[in-house]
C-alpha cells in the first residue's frame, strides 16, 4: 500500500496541477508506467507510478492544484497482503474494482486466489480512449500511451521488441493473461512483413481519395526483405497519421525510424501536398490548417496533423509562470551558492572539420550541429572531473553516479526550460544528437516527461552559435556546476609561433565553491577541451 | 513555375518551424534566420523539411544558399528542374 505523492518536478516547482488521470480505480499499475499528467508553472509533463501494484483510489482531481508531495491517489501493492499474515489488512482492496490484474495474483489469506477467467485483459484501447473525455486538451501526445504492451510485457521483452522493431500492441501474448513472451516477439518479428501490410492497408483505407498520401502508403508493402526497423511508438504514429515509414528517414540507431521522424514525415508529406496544390489555393489550405480550439493534441482522428501546437510559452499566463519561476529558482541560486568562474577559449576547427565531412555524407535530418559537440564534450569531463558532476545537499556535495545532462533551452516566445537528457554518458553523439532533437522539439511544446525535468547532474547553457563570445551562467541548485557555451567566432590564432585565424569557442563554467575549487574547475576545462581537440574519440 | 513552387513551400516550411512569424511580412532580401529568429536547430529542422517536402538533397555546404528568401527560392527552383 503506498500513498502516490505530487512530484517534485525540478527545483523550481512547488504545486502542480492534475490534468490528466490515464489510469483509473482498479487498474494496475506498474513502475514506471505513466499514470497521470501534470501542469508546472513551466511544462505539462507526464508522471509516473513509482511503485507496482492496483490503483485503489484516486485523490486529486483533474483541475486541481496541489503542493508537491500532496498525496495523489492510493496504490495498493499486488499480493503483498499474502505476506503480512496476521497483520489485518486495513484498508482491504475493493475486490470488485481490483479488476485486471498484472500477474496471477498470490492469493489472500483465506480468500482463494482469484479463477484465471477472472483475470480480465487489460483495458482494450478503444476503452481507454473513450475515457478521455472529448475536448480535453491532451497535452502530451504520448501522454495517452499507457500501452497495453507495458502491462502485458516484462521489461527484457519489450526490450526485444523495441530492438526487432515490433509493435507490442500488435503481438497476441500466449502466456496467461495474455502475458507477452520472447518466443511470441520472435514470431511477431518473422512475420513483421505482414504487419506492414496491414499498416499500409489501415493507412490507405483511411486515405482513399487522397492521392498523394495514398499512393504513398501503397509503396510501403515494397519495403525491400519486407521489414523496416522502426520503433514501435513510431509505427503506431504513423498508422495513425497515415505516414509511409519508408518515406520518413530513420535518425535512430541503425536508421530505425523513431517517433520524431515520422512526424516529420507528416509535415513535410503536408507541405508537398499542399505545394500540388499549388500556390493558387488558400495559403493555409484544408490540410495545413493549424490546431484550432487551444487544443494541444495532435493525432486525434486528424489523418495528418500539420501545424505544431501553438508554443505553450506564448500564453500570456503561462509566460508570467515560468518568469515567476525562474525569478525564484535564480534568486535562489545566487542567494546561496557562491558562484566561480573560470574561462577558456578553444580552438574549434578539428571538430568543426570532422562535423562537416561526417555530415556531408548524411541527409539534415542526422546532421549533427556544433551544439551536440559541447554537450558529449561536457559528458566527457563531467565523468573526468566527478566533483563537478552532482548536488549540493545538507551542507555536502553528493557526486552523481552518471552524467545526468541539463540542457537549457529557449522557449520560442520567451522562457527557458531546462530539460536533462537521463545518463547521457551511455549515448553516443549520434544518439545524444537525436535525443537533443526531440528533448529541444519536446520542450518547446510542452511534452516533457517527468525523468526529463528531474535531476540533472550538470547543466550546459547556450545561446546559440551566432550569440555573444562568452555566457557566465547561474547554476541551477542542487547542482554544482553550470557550462556556459559562447558563440562560434573566428579568431586570429597562434599555431607554432604562426598567426592564423581559426573558429573559436570561449567555455565559462560556473561552479559552486561550496563543493570545489578553482583546480577542479581548471582540470575540467582541461578535458572539455581535450574532447573538443579530438573529435575522432567523441 | 518552380520559383512559384518553392515559395510557397518555403512559406509552408517557415510556417511549421516558427508558427507565430507572418511569412509574407518578412523582407525578402534580408536574413531570414535573423528575422524568424531561428536557432541551429529550427534551422536544421527546416532544412530537412525543405529536403523531404522537395525530394531534394540540400548539402551543408549549400546552406549559405538559404540565407535569404531570395536566394532560397531561386536555388530550392533551381533544384527542382
Amino acid at each position: 500500500m503506498g500513498e502516490f505523492r505530487m512530484p517534485s518536478l525540478g527545483a523550481d516547482m512547488d504545486v502542480g496541477t492534475i490534468v490528466e488521470w490515464l489510469v483509473k480505480p482498479g487498474d494496475p499499475v506498474r513502475r514506471g508506467q505513466v499514470v497521470a499528467v501534470v501542469d508546472t508553472a513551466k511544462a505539462a509533463m507526464e508522471i509516473e507510478a513509482f511503485e507496482s501494484g492496483v490503483l485503489e483510489r484516486i485523490l486529486v482531481g483533474v483541475g486541481t492544484q496541489v503542493p508537491v508531495g500532496t498525496p495523489l491517489a492510493v496504490i495498493a501493492a499486488l499480493g503483498a497482503e499474502g505476506g503480512k499474515t496476521g497483520e489485518p489488512a486495513v484498508e482491504p482492496v475493493a475486490e470488485p474494482a481490483a479488476g485486471p490484474a498484472v500477474e496471477p495474483v498470490a492469493g489472500r489469506a483465506g480468500v482463494p486466489a482469484p479463477e484465471p477467467a477472472l483475470l480480465a485483459s487489460p483495458p482494450p484501447a478503444e476503452a481507454r480512449r473513450r475515457r478521455r473525455k472529448p475536448g480535453q486538451p491532451r497535452p502530451g501526445a504520448a501522454a495517452g500511451a499507457v500501452p497495453d504492451e507495458v502491462l502485458r510485457a516484462s521489461p527484457p521483452v519489450r526490450h526485444l521488441a523495441q530492438q526487432l522493431g515490433v509493435d507490442l500492441a500488435t503481438v497476441a501474448g500466449s502466456g496467461p493473461d495474455g502475458h507477452v513472451s520472447h518466443e511470441d516477439v520472435l514470431a511477431a518479428a518473422a512475420a513483421s512483413g505482414t504487419v506492414l501490410a496491414a499498416a499500409a492497408h489501415t493507412t490507405g483505407t483511411r486515405l482513399a481519395g487522397e492521392p498523394g498520401l495514398g499512393s504513398a502508403a501503397a509503396s510501403v508493402g515494397a519495403v525491400p526483405g519486407g521489414r523496416l526497423r522502426a520503433t514501435p511508438r513510431a509505427r503506431r504514429l504513423a498508422a495513425e497519421r497515415g505516414i509511409d515509414l519508408t518515406a520518413a528517414s530513420g535518425t535512430g540507431a541503425g536508421s530505425a525510424v523513431l517517433a520524431a521522424d515520422v512526424e516529420r514525415a507528416a509535415r513535410a508529406h503536408a507541405v508537398a501536398q499542399a505545394a500540388q496544390a499549388g500556390p493558387a489555393t488558400e495559403p493555409a489550405a484544408p490540410t495545413t490548417s493549424p490546431p484550432t480550439s487551444g487544443t494541444p493534441a495532435a493525432g486525434q482522428g486528424e489523418p495528418v496533423p500539420t501545424g505544431r501546437p501553438a508554443p505553450r510559452a506564448a500564453d500570456p499566463d503561462r509566460r508570467a509562470a515560468m518568469r515567476t519561476a525562474i525569478a525564484t529558482l535564480m534568486s535562489r541560486s545566487n542567494a546561496e551558492i557562491p558562484h566561480y568562474y573560470v574561462q577558456q577559449t578553444v580552438d574549434l576547427g578539428p571538430a568543426l572539420a570532422w562535423l562537416r565531412a561526417g555530415n556531408a555524407t548524411l541527409p539534415a535530418a542526422s546532421r549533427l550541429l556544433p551544439a551536440v559537440l559541447f554537450l558529449r564534450a561536457t559528458v566527457l569531463a563531467a565523468q573526468a572531473v566527478p566533483e563537478l558532476n552532482g548536488h549540493w545537499v545538507e551542507g555536502a556535495l553528493r557526486r552523481a553516479d552518471r552524467v545526468d545532462l541539463g540542457v537549457a533551452v529557449a522557449t520560442r516566445g520567451g522562457g527557458l526550460i531546462t530539460p536533462a537528457i537521463p545518463d547521457a554518458g551511455a549515448l553516443g553523439i549520434d544518439d545524444l544528437m537525436a535525443r537533443l532533437a526531440d528533448l529541444v522539439g519536446r520542450a518547446r511544446r510542452g511534452t516533457l516527461k517527468q525523468a526529463e525535468m528531474a535531476g540533472a547532474s550538470i547543466t550546459v547553457s547556450s545561446l546559440g552559435e551566432t550569440g555573444p563570445d562568452a555566457l557566465a551562467g547561474v547554476i541551477f541548485p542542487p547542482q554544482v556546476a553550470l557550462v556556459g557555451v559562447g558563440g562560434i567566432v573566428e579568431r586570429p590564432w597562434a599555431v607554432d609561433g604562426m598567426l592564423t585565424v581559426r573558429p573559436t569557442v570561449t567555455i565559462t563554467l560556473a561552479a559552486d565553491h561550496r563543493a570545489s575549487d578553482g583546480r577542479t574547475a581548471s582540470a575540467f576545462l582541461t578535458a572539455f577541451a581535450h574532447a573538443l581537440a579530438h573529435p575522432e574519440e567523441l | 513555375v518552380n520559383t512559384e513552387r518553392a515559395r510557397h513551400v518555403l512559406s509552408e516550411v517557415v510556417g511549421l518551424v516558427a508558427p507565430e512569424v507572418d511569412f509574407d511580412g518578412l523582407d525578402p532580401a534580408t536574413s531570414l534566420r535573423e528575422q524568424a529568429d531561428l536557432d541551429s536547430m529550427d534551422f536544421l529542422e527546416l532544412v530537412a523539411l525543405l529536403a523531404d517536402a522537395l525530394h531534394a538533397d540540400i548539402p551543408e555546404v549549400d546552406y549559405p544558399h538559404l540565407d535569404t528568401i531570395d536566394a532560397a527560392v531561386a536555388y530550392l527552383g533551381a533544384r527542382l528542374d
